[in-house]
């Protein structure tokens, strides 16, 4: 009965160190920051600089294209 | 009027630069959200290695087929290739400096290579520049172009295998295993290769027709 209470409070507490051991180990994202949805802006940003690089490749191309079919 | 590929393209990268910020990727150490830029930073020069090996095929045929225009697109996809290595150069080095703690390292083989590599290259421009001879000077740079990206895919794809590196699928360890990619990751990271090498051939369409057009009215 004795060892089996021993055993008891041991796996018990091992379990509890192995949850501390996850909690320390938990490598720090940006979780707080997604959800406070300021990511958005960000991403946001990004889009409009591809954009507007994007449009600039289509516009050099179209031009070109102008020049090319100059006779 | 604009081809379908590279509108396509532009999609591909736009999302991937949305989902690529939002997708849930691994908790890692050290690398924490910085593993995204695997979506960017990898799928460049994969962009830039691609133009080289287009540029390698076009020597060849230059070679074999001995026409000025081959050499010219060769001469052009060699030079977007190395455009392509600058961005890749300094988002690594960004990378560097926040991950393992320093701009540039000469204990990654992989880091002393691409160096070596870009320095291969600028020779071949000088070799170029450097011929009068339109004949001679295809011939010479094509034969040097061969040289130049067998040294590149051995200075960056095999040598940094053989030894200790701190990228990730070198060092004998198998590239994008388990630990550098899972299956959310890949869902943004393959689309992003081919739309960065998409978008690299627009720019090579580009450069290419306007070395053709000022070649054009040179000899007009």
């Amino acid at each position: 009965m004795k060892h089996k209470l021993i055993l008891l409070v041991a796996l018990l507490f091992s379990s509890l160190l192995g949850h501390a051991q996850t909690m320390i180990t938990e490598p720090q994202m940006a979780d707080t920051f997604r959800s406070e949805g300021k990511i958005y802006v960000v991403i946001s940003v990004l889009a409009i600089v591809f954009i507007c690089l994007i449009s600039y490749l289509i516009y050099i191309d179209v031009k070109l294209k102008k020049l090319e079919n100059r006779k | 009027m604009i081809k379908w590929w590279k509108i396509l393209s532009a999609f591909i990268i736009l999302y991937t630069l949305v989902w690529g910020m939002l997708n849930p990727v691994p908790h890692l150490d050290i690398l924490n959200e910085t593993i995204r830029n695997v979506y960017f930073h990898v799928p460049i020069w994969f962009a830039m290695i691609f133009q080289m090996g287009l540029s390698v095929v076009y020597a060849i045929q230059q070679l074999s087929k001995n026409n000025l225009q081959l050499d010219l697109k060769s001469n052009q996809a060699a030079q977007v290739g190395l455009f392509f290595s600058f961005p890749g150069l300094l988002t690594g080095s960004m990378w560097a400096k926040f991950t393992w703690g320093t701009w540039w390292t000469f204990q990654d083989p992989k880091l002393n290579g691409v160096a070596i590599a870009i320095l291969i290259y600028l020779a071949y421009f000088i070799l170029r520049s450097s011929i009068d001879d339109e004949l001679k000077r295809a011939r010479i740079s094509s034969v040097y172009n061969i040289f130049a990206f067998v040294m590149m895919f051995v200075f960056i794809m095999i040598l940094p295998r053989l030894t200790d590196s701190l990228h990730p699928g070198n060092g004998g360890n198998p590239a994008f295993g388990k630990y550098d990619l899972d299956s959310n990751m890949r869902m943004v990271f393959y689309p992003a290769v081919i739309g960065w090498v998409l978008l690299s051939l627009w720019i090579l369409d580009i450069k290419t027709r306007l070395a053709q057009l000022t070649q054009k009215y040179d000899e007009a």
